[in-house]
């Protein structure tokens, strides 16, 4: 009879499991956890991509491969794809350490680009190219960390609120880039992009966009040393954890905020910098292509940790070149391989989950309860 | 006898991770009975009571009420069995009355009959003598009213095993008197009561029995009628020790801080501070006392550069050029670049006096991380600091590199309090540094206190145990509603005397 009221109690009362927070996790486990949750996203994409279209699913995997690295052109342009994912994810690290939801990165990129281009349609037959490259540099540096500036200023004087601010910033500089763009396009009027032939980066040993990753390479290090061995870097992660601390021990946050988002926006100056420069060799109103946003996810998925953004970054961006190489071959609509990515993502994310949580079952003493 | 056990615990045992907050842990409370459960912090008394609620689940043994095992899984189970909480922080919507708080979440089939259940609730304040005005908005409440709604609220429910997490942490003696009384009429109605509690005299005026836990472990219970301090001490601590606080008397004092009729308001433009002038002399703590809220926190904050004034002056005495420099309106930085060695521990320990994701090392350096001209950190000497407080003051840590929102409250205070004396201090603020420590910690806070105070530091030490302030302190200030309300000597003033004056300004406040 016990034995039926215990049953009855615990079918009728107790949810089989419970969830317990994690101490901490020994880092191979984290990533045991990690492996098993692509394993799982491949294994769901292999599911829905055999429900919905006729593919093999094994045969698309390899085509995704076989698109982002499948040749060496196609490596470099991964690698190329990357660095300034890398580029714009650094960038606004330091702004989300601080908790300043910078989401204005994408609008910095594209003034740091405009400074460069106009640098270049402008000086470009004038000046020679190393003096012409420092003045581009110089002045996307500038511009982009102006355009930051702007919101973190009316943030630490009024309080406004700098999610809206930097969002807004985005719109006012992609009307700035398409009238330029307007303006001196070839023809003048026709929307066609001009090329710019002077003040393109050099090719290093055959590889033009060598020169990209490696100043990207250069300012991940930079970008880690400064956060976690500079005084700054410490004064950003005091800020960022609790401003009561940091006017308790007398930081001055305004200082440090305006500081921290104009190295921001520089950055992200760089990136636009190396889009137009080192790239494209041209200037749109969407040559930052919402990497300003998606730098975003590259951060947080790295927990703001410059040397794991190097992972983050190649995983998005092979995702996305992978997927619009499977919706290429197999003609399928461009939605079919956002689902993939989205599906992709959503396990990696839901794989923090388990490393922070764990999932206990109830009640294993059964036996000691009778 | 036995048909009287309206709850029972039967060998519970809960861990946390590696952390083992509970382990066999049994008791029984019978109706009509008030049972205290006594434990330093961190022994694992409001983990066991939040099973009992619901809010956790054991990972093993068993729970019995009215002599039938029952399985608690959530808040709602606890709820149909009976059984109500008081938690140490209200929940409670501050822009509601305490009837509509009261009854909030009813679930009534026949529809919402207000009237009727302020009737309800009306028998419930009478029989058991609560003071309680039911149209009253939570905002406009005291502490002590706001406590006085929860009960009424799990009354109401019908709850007839009633558990209090620390109830009379924020209450004045005055009102723990009255506390005390209606937990006293709802025992003599058959009331099964729980109190959680670390202070030894109020066991020993109120319960029937005492469950002593000592760290996550059952360490017995006795018969309040049959015990004393030093033997309920002795099963807390699980040793000896002498409750007693060292106190010399003052040498060589001299006015260290003056402030002089300073005021100031709120963001919401009330005065929380008004014409409060007092001194601090070096080689002396000047204790100061008062209802939580009462304008502490943001003298305090004041005196350490992070708060702005309206009026008055911060004097401090130079001990080294004998010069008097006005600290008002100066920041925390400017206030250290004149010279000014002022250490403060603040009574938000991890929002503000620490940063609780990082690890000891790195909290050490939040005061001296910006010391030589290198842009980057030395880690060197707060690593070597931190080692030292370690040991020292016996920090239980894994490594120096242990964030230190992992560490238990304690040991996060001898990390605070350690490394404002390391600054070697002339100034010593501390607010509330013993709230949540051990018996252990708070002796060895004390002794830090007293160490520094025979250095010659002037020390205030804010503090909420009326007990221990008369013990420690060789002045006390009372503060009430942002006044003085009188200074009293340490050593000849009472209780009494401080509690009435406590209360003294609000009332005053009131008739004017």
């Amino acid at each position: 009879m016990k034995k039926i009221n215990n049953f009855l109690h615990q079918s009728l009362y107790v949810s089989p499991f419970h969830i317990a927070k994690r101490d901490n996790i020994v880092w191979w486990k984290a990533w045991i956890i990690r492996i098993i949750a692509v394993l799982i996203a491949l294994l769901v994409c292999g599911t829905i991509t055999i429900a919905l279209t006729d593919i093999n699913p094994v045969k698309m995997y390899f085509t995704m491969i076989d698109g982002v690295v499948g040749t060496p052109r196609l490596v470099w342009n991964m690698l190329q794809n990357t660095a300034i994912l890398l580029c714009i994810s650094l960038a606004v690290t330091p702004a989300f350490k601080m908790r300043f939801w910078n989401i204005g990165a994408e609008g910095q990129v594209l003034i740091g680009g405009l400074a460069t281009a106009i640098c270049m349609i402008f000086l470009g037959e004038k000046l020679p190219a190393p003096i012409l490259i420092t003045l581009m540099i110089i002045s996307s540096i500038v511009l982009g960390a102006f355009w930051a500036l702007v919101p973190a200023y009316f943030k630490t004087k009024f309080n406004s609120n700098e999610t809206l601010f930097t969002l807004m910033m985005n719109y006012i500089a992609i009307q700035l880039v398409a009238y330029f763009t307007l303006e001196m396009s070839v023809p003048k009027g026709s929307g066609t992009p001009r090329v710019l032939e002077y003040g393109q980066l050099p090719v290093l040993f055959g590889q033009k966009y060598l020169i990209n990753i490696l100043i990207v390479a250069v300012i991940t290090v930079i970008m880690h040393i400064y956060l976690k061995y500079s005084k700054q870097g410490y004064e950003i992660s005091v800020v960022g954890e609790s401003e009561k601390t940091a006017r308790y021990i007398g930081i001055n946050v305004k200082k440090v905020v305006l500081r921290t988002m104009a190295i921001s926006g520089a950055i992200c100056g760089i990136a636009g910098f190396l889009i137009v420069a080192g790239t494209d060799h041209s200037l749109k109103s969407d040559s930052a292509g919402g990497r300003g946003f998606t730098a975003i996810m590259v951060s947080w998925l790295a927990k703001f940790n410059p040397v794991f953004m190097v992972l983050t970054s190649l995983l998005i961006v092979f995702l996305e070149k992978g997927a619009s190489k499977i919706s290429e071959v197999y003609r399928l609509n461009s939605s079919f391989s956002d689902i993939i990515t989205g599906i992709i993502i959503f396990f990696i994310i839901g794989a923090e989950f388990f490393i922070n949580y764990k999932i206990k079952v109830n009640l294993k003493d059964k036996e000691e309860r009778v | 006898m036995e048909q009287n056990i309206a709850l029972e615990l039967k060998n519970i045992t809960k861990t946390f991770g590696n952390v083992i907050a509970n382990k066999n842990v049994s008791l029984k409370v019978r109706k009509g009975e008030i049972l205290s459960i006594l434990g330093e912090n961190g022994s694992g008394k409001t983990t066991l009571m939040n099973m009992v609620s619901g809010i956790y689940y054991p990972d093993h043994g068993q729970m019995f009420i009215d002599g039938k095992e029952c399985i608690i899984a959530s808040p709602k189970d606890a709820f149909n069995y009976k059984i109500g909480m008081i938690h140490q922080h209200f929940k409670l919507v501050d822009v509601f009355s305490a009837a509509e708080n009261i009854v909030l979440g009813l679930k009534d089939e026949k529809g919402f009959d207000m009237p009727n259940y302020i009737e309800k609730i009306k028998e419930i304040t009478e029989k058991y003598g609560f003071e309680l005005d039911l149209q009253k908005k939570i905002y406009e409440m005291s502490v002590s009213e706001k406590q006085t709604v929860e009960i009424v609220k799990v009354l109401f429910r019908g709850a007839d095993i009633l558990i209090l997490d620390e109830p009379t942490a924020v209450l004045t003696p005055q009102e723990t008197v009255k506390l005390f009384k209606v937990l006293k009429n709802m025992r003599d109605s058959g009331k099964a009561i729980i109190i959680i509690t670390h202070k030894l005299h109020e066991v020993l005026t109120l319960s029937d029995y005492v469950t002593v836990l000592r760290k996550g472990e059952y360490a017995g219970t006795v018969k309040t009628s049959e015990t004393n301090e030093a033997e309920l001490t002795e099963m807390m601590v699980g040793k000896k020790i002498s409750l007693n606080i060292h106190r010399s008397v003052p040498e060589n004092t001299c006015d260290r801080l003056v402030v002089q009729k300073i005021s100031c308001m709120n963001r919401e433009g009330t005065k929380v501070l008004d014409d409060v002038s007092f001194t601090a002399k070096s080689g002396e703590i000047l204790g100061i006392a008062g209802i939580a809220g009462s304008g502490q926190r943001e003298l305090l904050e004041a005196i350490a550069g992070l708060g702005h004034l309206d009026e008055g002056k911060i004097i401090y005495n130079d001990p080294k050029s004998g010069k008097e420099e006005n600290l008002r309106d100066k920041t925390p930085l400017q206030i250290r670049q004149m010279g000014v060695r002022l250490a403060f521990v603040p009574e938000d320990r991890l929002g503000m006096g620490l940063v609780g994701n990082m690890d000891i090392v790195d909290n050490m350096m939040l005061r001296s991380y910006k010391k030589g001209k290198s842009v980057f950190l030395q880690r060197k000497a707060p690593k070597s600091l931190a080692e030292e407080i370690i040991e020292r003051l016996e920090v239980v840590t894994p490594s120096a590199n242990t964030p230190v929102r992992r560490l238990s409250g304690g040991n996060v205070q001898k990390i605070l309090v350690g490394r404002e004396i390391a600054s070697s201090p002339t100034v010593l603020m501390a607010a509330y540094p013993v709230r949540g420590l051990d018996i252990n910690s708070s002796y060895t806070i004390y002794n830090l206190l007293n160490e520094q105070k025979e250095k010659g530091v002037a020390v205030i030490f804010v503090g909420e145990d009326l007990d221990v302030l008369l013990e420690l302190c060789d002045r006390i200030l009372v503060i009430g509603s942002g006044r003085v309300t009188g200074i009293v000597d340490g050593r000849s003033a009472t209780k009494e005397e401080i509690g009435l004056l406590m209360t003294k300004s609000s009332e005053q406040h009131d008739e004017e």
